[in-house]
């Protein structure tokens, strides 16, 4: 356990390194926020009675989205895994009494958390000033504000796992683009990054809710603006943990079979 | 002890001829040759051994090491190091095998070296005291209390390889795998690379598995040289047998062009 522990260490002050990156990814988080919002805006002042949730609900969900980004976006995997792949550094990280999946587990959360922490917070300090219906408001109750930070952590956690999934289908394909570039545009519109899920049709969102997409970002972000509400919050939550396991095993399974026909690349 | 019984190893790769009508045919119908990288291969070193490992360029040096450390699963064969098999229990084999490979780098770049000693200490479990210990004999031995708090990326190719191979040593490994570890070095750091193995392998009775093109290195360091050549040993010996088969009374040099062309590798 120490060594992943030490190892999240290394890598979470090496993430909190990069403060340039971090201001402007501020900055771009909360200029699209902001676009994301006035646009939704006038759709709202044409007919606000067409849309499933109300604007100051969906002003929390774009802030919460934009202030966690790095927690939930999934095309931030990371160059030095895919290099090493391909480039046959990994022989290194084969050479050490570690189970790789469990690294690069370790690896991807310290990374995404050392970047969250920098950017989250003056996103939401920033947020919560703004005049409703446009800012970000308080959720509920405690009892919601307790389960949004138990999904957020499923969710993320959900990310994680899915994206070890595409760091493993590498060692198969050799090159990481194609399947980077499919999964990727295709989880930013399942999981709910472009438009909130209840935005889509009837028919489609109750199939896109049952996928592991909807288990990342979905499920925190609709409790925190309280789409999400009573018994729902339960079985949308169980939901995250079947998910997350299943893609765990998946993952654990893919990795055994990759590293028995692991070629090292590069002599 | 490391015993290697006739191991083989075969890669698929994609061929075919140059040219762009070569590329529009190989979209439909692409071409696979299987290389023998390794042609039943057996040999046993003894605890404290030093051994090195040469053969001229694609001969299958680098994919038996790769193998002793159990990165690589040969298509059939056996091995077992103090007992183990390397690409079976994998984990608990690593912990005893330090590896160098001269091509690549183990160091995190952008941390300075002694962030990486730390965390490969934590890797291995290396106690605090015996870390302390063996830090200190590695950092004197081979001179790097300054270098140690620089961060990789500003390492020198020589600076860098001069901590690589301690970043190998933490651990106490019984056996250490160098696969080319004196490539790009100047002659001072290839010198205090050679004495510095020479050193640890006297001291800790650690097993040296070599491969180099360098042949000082062998002349300095090994005793027992087993040559290897598409994929199949062809020779295991000491440096005088090698001369003796070469049949020239010249350098070592000469007398591995001799080989290579006797073997008709």
């Amino acid at each position: 356990m120490r060594k992943y522990i030490s190892f999240f260490r290394l890598r979470f002050s090496t993430g909190l390194q990069y403060r340039s990156a971090a201001l402007a990814g501020i900055v771009t988080q909360f200029i699209w926020g902001a676009m994301e919002i006035l646009v939704f805006r006038a759709f709202y002042k044409a007919d606000a009675s067409a849309f499933p949730m109300e604007l100051h609900a969906l002003s929390s969900y774009i802030w919460m989205q934009q202030a966690f980004l790095a927690l939930y976006m999934t095309w931030f995997l990371e160059n030095e895994i895919f290099d090493s792949i391909k480039n046959g550094n990994i022989s290194y990280e084969l050479c050490r009494p570690i189970n790789i999946y469990n690294m690069w587990f370790v690896r991807s959360v310290a990374n995404r958390l050392s970047r969250a922490v920098l950017r989250c917070m003056p996103i939401l300090i920033f947020a919560s000033f703004l005049p409703a219906p446009f800012g970000l408001s308080l959720p509920k109750d405690l009892n919601s504000f307790l389960w949004f930070l138990i999904t957020m952590l499923l969710g993320f956690l959900v990310v994680v796992a899915f994206c070890m999934l595409i760091y493993i289908v590498t060692f198969f394909t050799i090159s990481p683009q194609g399947v980077r570039m499919v999964a990727v545009s295709m989880i930013e519109l399942f999981a709910g990054s472009v438009i909130p899920l209840p935005f889509l049709p009837d028919g489609i969102r109750q199939v896109f809710e049952l996928l592991p997409f909807a288990s990342m970002q979905n499920v925190p972000l609709r409790i925190y603006s309280s789409d999400i509400a009573g018994k729902v919050i339960y079985t949308s939550a169980g939901l995250q943990l079947f998910w997350l396991i299943t893609l765990i095993l998946v993952g654990k399974m893919l990795t055994n079979k990759a590293l028995k026909k692991v070629e090292i690349q590069g002599g | 002890m490391i015993k290697v019984d006739h191991i083989s190893k075969t890669f698929k790769v994609a061929k075919r001829n140059a040219g762009f009508s070569e590329a529009v045919k190989a979209l439909f119908n692409k071409q696979y040759e299987y290389v023998k990288a390794l042609d039943d291969i057996s040999f046993t070193i003894n605890e404290g051994e030093m051994v090195g490992y040469i053969g001229p360029n694609g001969a299958g040096k680098s994919s038996t090491i790769k193998i002793l450390s159990g990165i690589l699963t040969p298509d059939c064969g056996s091995c077992d190091i103090n007992g183990r098999t390397p690409w079976i229990n994998r984990v608990k084999h690593v912990k005893d095998i330090g590896v160098v490979f001269g091509q690549r780098s183990q160091l995190w770049w952008d941390v300075p070296v002694i962030d990486s000693f730390e965390l490969l200490r934590d890797i291995y479990n290396v106690p605090q005291i015996k870390y302390k210990d063996n830090l200190e004999e590695l950092v004197t031995l081979l001179n790097l209390e300054e270098i140690i708090k620089t961060p990789t990326r500003q390492l020198s190719l020589g600076q860098r390889m001069r901590c690589e191979i301690p970043a190998s040593l933490l651990h106490n490994p019984k056996i250490l795998f160098l696969d080319e570890p004196t490539i790009g070095l100047d002659a001072v750091s290839k010198i205090a690379v050679r004495n510095f193995i020479l050193d640890i392998n006297k001291r800790h009775k650690t097993t040296v598995i070599l491969t180099t093109h360098d042949m000082q290195d062998i002349e300095a360091m090994t005793n027992r040289i087993i040559l290897i050549g598409k994929g199949k040993i062809l020779m295991d010996g000491t440096l005088s047998d090698m001369k003796k088969v070469a049949a020239v009374d010249a350098s070592i040099d000469e007398a591995v062009v001799e080989l290579y062309k006797q073997y008709e590798i």
